[in-house]
């Protein structure tokens, strides 16, 4: 079970003098239960490749596999694919329109064709799971604030009942503890319903502290693809694309040139306080 | 697939007509209109045709952008030429039970069909050579003498601008919901009618709800930049009167006396 892309490129406008290449000859394997971070620039091809995965963007030439089978093929049930396949868009929360919450959440696994009892109930857990009260479940979508709109719209797609979910810039436009609600209900996602990540963003934060997996992506190609720590590891390549490594990873490498002996590989706040305190006791004996 | 769809399209080059002012332009094309309705005789339309070829040339458009605004109304032109090829009285050359086509009715038809070929082609002309912040800037500045009996012709071109600068943005728009709500198994490409227009309730609603956010934000940020109207607003390029523009006058009214004076004599 996994996600199969081979040499993909996509060509906007082709054939027309306004054409380009969004991405060039893309070839990666995703497996199940993982938790992938995209990263890359504006007009990196992101949202370009995400919008591939689902079959919402055919690609000018290359293939796609989803659990063996060509999802571009005339007989490929689409429709079971984007089921399966959730993709979240930037600024989800311009996608509601139902005059309630509950309904709009509904949207999803009604088109998918689940009967009444199982539309309700999917979009009953879905709400619960995005952390909805139950009291705004039936005011109007819009009536709410940024942050729940976001969690709502979120919903409407776990309603779906996906088995790999994507997210393009969840945390775009949201204040930190908005942020924190988002990155944090994916973690629960993927840890405890085992479903398949994949969260594209520029925040190097976002990524560092969440995901497995990180891939990079440069003009429409695969810049790196490995672990965070490997990836930071390699700043220095990061900052030639004008990324960085994560302000943690920087802090590590000043102390350690002070004499400090850390851990200079440490991504996250969590994996640096211990290293910065063993090696502080360490001078004080 | 919203891709494909061109309004105001601007063709850009840099050609004689492309620099003329936007005022000459527009009195251009009106006075092409009328002198498309008074010529009567082959021997004008012929001079309308030439006019209007000399023009395209000029303006170094390739010919396929002017024919791909006839394709537009290709139906209208069928529905014209082909009511007066048959519906026409006349000399009957051709019968067959009740219908005939008649001498008069072949000359109505072919008329009628180059007559509206040469409006589409010659107004297209004016939108394919003049940006559409030019255009506006030529309205409000050609119809400034109106402001004398309290048109406020300043709002109307700000208005004018505004819509044609949101048509791109809500195209995108509309393209970025449609992927969304298809991702939610949304299904807009559906045979039935009925259910294709269910479908539009999930796209129509958010792009509404986006229109007016867009344009309330569009509202404060020019309130913040103090805009109160037109009124002692300066422009960074104003619009002046060039000696081609002046020529090209010349040329415009040399060429609707002439087309008058055609359709005169040969009629009196």
């Amino acid at each position: 079970m996994s996600i199969i892309l081979d040499h993909l490129c996509h060509t906007y406008e082709a054939g027309t003098t306004l054409k380009s290449e969004a991405l060039k000859d893309i070839s990666l394997k995703i497996d199940d239960g993982e938790f992938i971070g995209l990263i890359g620039h504006t007009g990196s091809g992101k949202s370009t490749l995400v919008q591939h995965l689902n079959g919402l963007l055919k690609p000018t030439s290359g293939n796609i596999y989803y659990n063996g089978a060509d999802i571009n093929d005339s007989d490929y049930d689409i429709k079971s694919l984007r089921k399966e396949v959730g993709l979240v868009f930037q600024y989800p929360e311009h996608q509601l329109f139902e005059t309630d919450v509950f309904s709009d959440v509904c949207f999803g696994p009604k088109n998918m064709g689940f009967d009444k009892k199982e539309v309700e109930l999917t979009a009953y857990s879905a709400l619960e799971t995005v952390g909805i009260d139950h009291d705004l479940f039936y005011v109007s979508p819009f009536d709410l604030s940024g942050g729940q709109k976001r969690r709502v719209a979120i919903a409407g797609v776990l309603a779906m009942k996906p088995k790999v979910l994507i997210l393009d810039e969840p945390t775009a436009g949201l204040d930190p503890a908005g942020r924190d609600e988002i990155l944090g209900l994916v973690r629960k996602l993927h840890k405890e319903n085992g479903i398949t990540v994949i969260l594209v963003s520029h925040s190097m934060e976002d990524v560092a502290n969440n995901v497995g997996r990180i891939i990079v992506m440069e003009r429409g190609g695969i810049f790196m693809d490995g672990t965070p720590t490997d990836i930071f590891a390699r700043s220095d390549e990061l900052e030639t694309i004008g990324l960085a490594a994560p302000e943690v990873t920087y802090i590590m490498r000043a102390l350690k040139k002070k004499g400090l002996d850390v851990n200079t590989f440490a991504t996250t706040i969590d994996e640096a306080v211990p290293s910065i305190l063993s090696a502080l006791k360490a001078r004080k004996c | 697939m919203l891709r494909d769809i061109t309004l105001g399209q601007y063709y850009s080059t840099d050609s004689v007509i492309h620099r003329l002012d936007p005022r000459v332009k527009l009195m251009g094309t009106l006075c092409y209109i009328i002198s498309l309705f008074c010529v009567k005789n082959p021997l004008g339309y012929a001079l309308c045709a030439l006019f209007l070829c000399i023009v395209i040339a000029l303006s170094k458009v390739p010919v396929k952008f002017m024919i791909r605004g006839l394709k537009a109304i290709i139906l209208l032109l069928l529905i014209a030429g082909f009511f007066n090829l048959f519906f026409t009285p006349g000399d009957p050359i051709w019968q067959w039970k009740k219908i005939s086509i008649s001498k008069q009715g072949i000359y109505m038809a072919s008329t009628m069909v180059l007559r509206l070929a040469l409006l589409i082609m010659g107004s297209s002309i004016m939108t394919l050579t003049t940006t559409p912040n030019y255009l506006t800037d030529g309205l409000e500045k050609g119809l400034g003498f109106l402001k004398v009996i309290k048109v406020p012709v300043h709002e109307i071109a700000m208005m004018m601008s505004i819509a044609l600068r949101f048509i791109p943005i809500l195209l995108e728009e509309t393209d970025k919901i449609m992927k969304a709500q298809m991702a939610r198994g949304a299904d807009f490409e559906s045979k039935n009618i009925i259910k294709k227009a269910k479908a539009l309730v999930p796209l129509l609603v958010p792009l509404f709800v986006s229109a007016f956010r867009r344009a309330n934000d569009l509202a404060l940020a020019m309130e913040a930049r103090c805009y109160r109207g037109g009124e002692g607003r300066t422009k960074m390029k104003p619009l002046k009167y060039k000696k081609s523009d002046a020529f090209a006058y010349i040329i415009i009214f040399a060429y609707l006396a002439l087309c008058i004076f055609l359709g005169r004599m040969l009629f009196s």
